[in-house]
């Protein structure tokens, strides 16, 4: 990561905002997609997240962090839509109010956008591989989305992990992206079982998947890493392995409880 | 802004030792792993510890030379950035007051440089007196690589990206200079009490 020493970040400002819900979309059984408006939202950088904070009556506040994943396209100025995309883990606290509670509507505060390190524009060139585990998509689909917004001809691999075949977030949307683009490719597997028809891979992650899906470490790709702690740990670890430069892999980590 | 009052939220983590969670935390059990790369990979023989002051290299301990310096045994909170806190955390290491007992320097800042390129700034006076330790041992355990091993700054006063995994040296300078989060827009000091989480709190 020395080469990448990035260029510092001073503006513009962190600040808590009050955002509106526009709508609510059930992608899987226990993923919800929130649009929002963010009065004054300065844009952001594929990859990058926001903190929520929500305030019980008697001032208890609890904040946790969501991907962003909208394209930052959505976004323009007089527009400031975003989208998050939320599971609802069973023991979360933030979590379940948003995917259950929120309606159409409710203002909730935020402030981003956050962290400058696992982003991705078109600017930065490729080739990109992308590895994700459930909802390690989302910060990805960001950068997928402004790649498609952005018509770039930069190469793609994505190489996504899900448990069953309903649990595959923007899985309609990825196929679309993916027939409309030789230049995109989407490969899922399932850890946990797939219907009769199906013919990808059906186990975790593996060097030997990587392999096959990814380019050669020769083509330099940038690789992106998102999923549960052992699933970026052991993906990581094969990457480099495999051959691929270690500065060139980007990690981002959801831990069991980053509700 | 004042506060929006979310409806129906109660809130199901609050904390049982309030004076322990900072604002904005929560407390858990597990241990997450957050690094921005792979895990480095260093064999023990090619490990040291360097102390540089203003780019002189003062002090070097090789693994076996680090691992014969006198210890600490000690229990800490820690608080990361990512909201999460966890109590009552053991550690084993040794004090940042050995490894820089008798250096002569009028450096007022350090910072920590680590395998995989990652580097944190620290006020010399957050390191020193007590309150930071390079530690190799966790739960009585050697120090897993995922969470920093075989050795990671520790420093935990302060938000939990200042303890720098990997860490192979301090680098004593008179001026500041933002590390790695810092110059990405995280806080350049990290007090989890003041909620200094990014560079505008």
């Amino acid at each position: 990561m020395t080469d990448a020493k990035p260029r510092t970040v001073r503006a513009p400002e962190i600040l808590w905002r009050a955002a509106e819900i526009l709508e609510i979309l059930s992608e899987t059984p226990r993923v919800k997609s929130l649009w929002l408006r963010v009065p004054s939202w300065p844009g952001h950088r594929p990859g990058q997240h926001v903190d929520v904070r929500l305030t019980a009556e008697d001032g208890y506040q609890a904040e946790r962090s969501y991907s962003l994943a909208s394209a930052p396209e959505t976004a323009l100025p007089g527009r400031e839509v975003i989208e998050l995309t939320i599971e609802r883990l069973g023991e979360g606290e933030v979590s379940p109010y948003l995917t259950e509670e929120v309606r159409a509507g409710d203002r909730i505060e935020l402030r981003g956008p956050i962290g400058g390190y696992f982003t991705w524009t078109v600017a930065d060139g490729g080739p990109l591989v992308l590895v994700a585990g459930g909802t390690g998509i989302v910060p990805l689909m960001s950068m997928l989305r402004h790649r498609a917004q952005r018509r770039s001809n930069v190469p793609a691999w994505l190489l996504y992990s899900s448990r069953d075949f309903d649990d595959i977030i923007y899985r309609e949307e990825l196929d679309r992206l993916a027939a409309a683009d030789d230049r995109l490719s989407v490969v899922h597997t399932l850890t946990r079982g797939a219907p009769a028809e199906w013919s990808s891979f059906e186990r975790r992650i593996d060097p030997e998947m990587l392999a096959s899906v990814a380019p050669r470490p020769e083509m330099r790709p940038l690789c992106y890493v998102c999923g549960p702690t052992e699933m970026v740990e052991s993906v990581s670890n094969a990457l480099v392995d495999l051959g691929h430069d270690p500065e060139r892999v980007k990690t981002e980590r959801f831990g069991p409880s980053g509700d | 802004m004042t506060g929006i009052i979310s409806r129906r939220f109660g809130g199901k983590r609050r904390p049982a030792e309030p004076g322990r969670i900072p604002p904005g935390q929560y407390e858990t059990r597990d241990f997450q792993v957050l690094s921005a790369g792979p895990t480095p990979r260093v064999a023990l023989e090619d490990w040291d510890f360097r102390v540089v002051v203003e780019g002189c290299e003062e002090r070097r301990w090789a693994w076996e030379e680090f691992c014969a310096l006198s210890r600490e045994h000690f229990v800490r909170d820690i608080h990361c950035v990512t909201k999460w806190s966890k109590l009552d955390t053991e550690w084993e290491g040794v004090s940042i007051d050995t490894l820089l007992a008798g250096v002569q320097s009028e450096a007022k800042y350090a910072i920590a440089f680590c395998d995989g390129g990652y580097t944190t700034n620290l006020p010399l006076a957050d390191i020193t007196g007590g309150k930071a330790w390079i530690v190799d041992s966790y739960g009585g355990q050697p120090l897993a690589p995922e969470h920093g091993g075989p050795a990671r700054l520790l420093v935990p006063h302060l938000y939990f990206w200042k303890s720098a995994k990997w860490v192979r040296g301090l680098r004593l300078a008179k001026e500041d200079a933002p590390g790695f989060w810092e110059a990405l827009g995280y806080h350049n000091y990290g007090d989890p009490w003041r909620e200094q989480r990014y560079w505008n709190d």
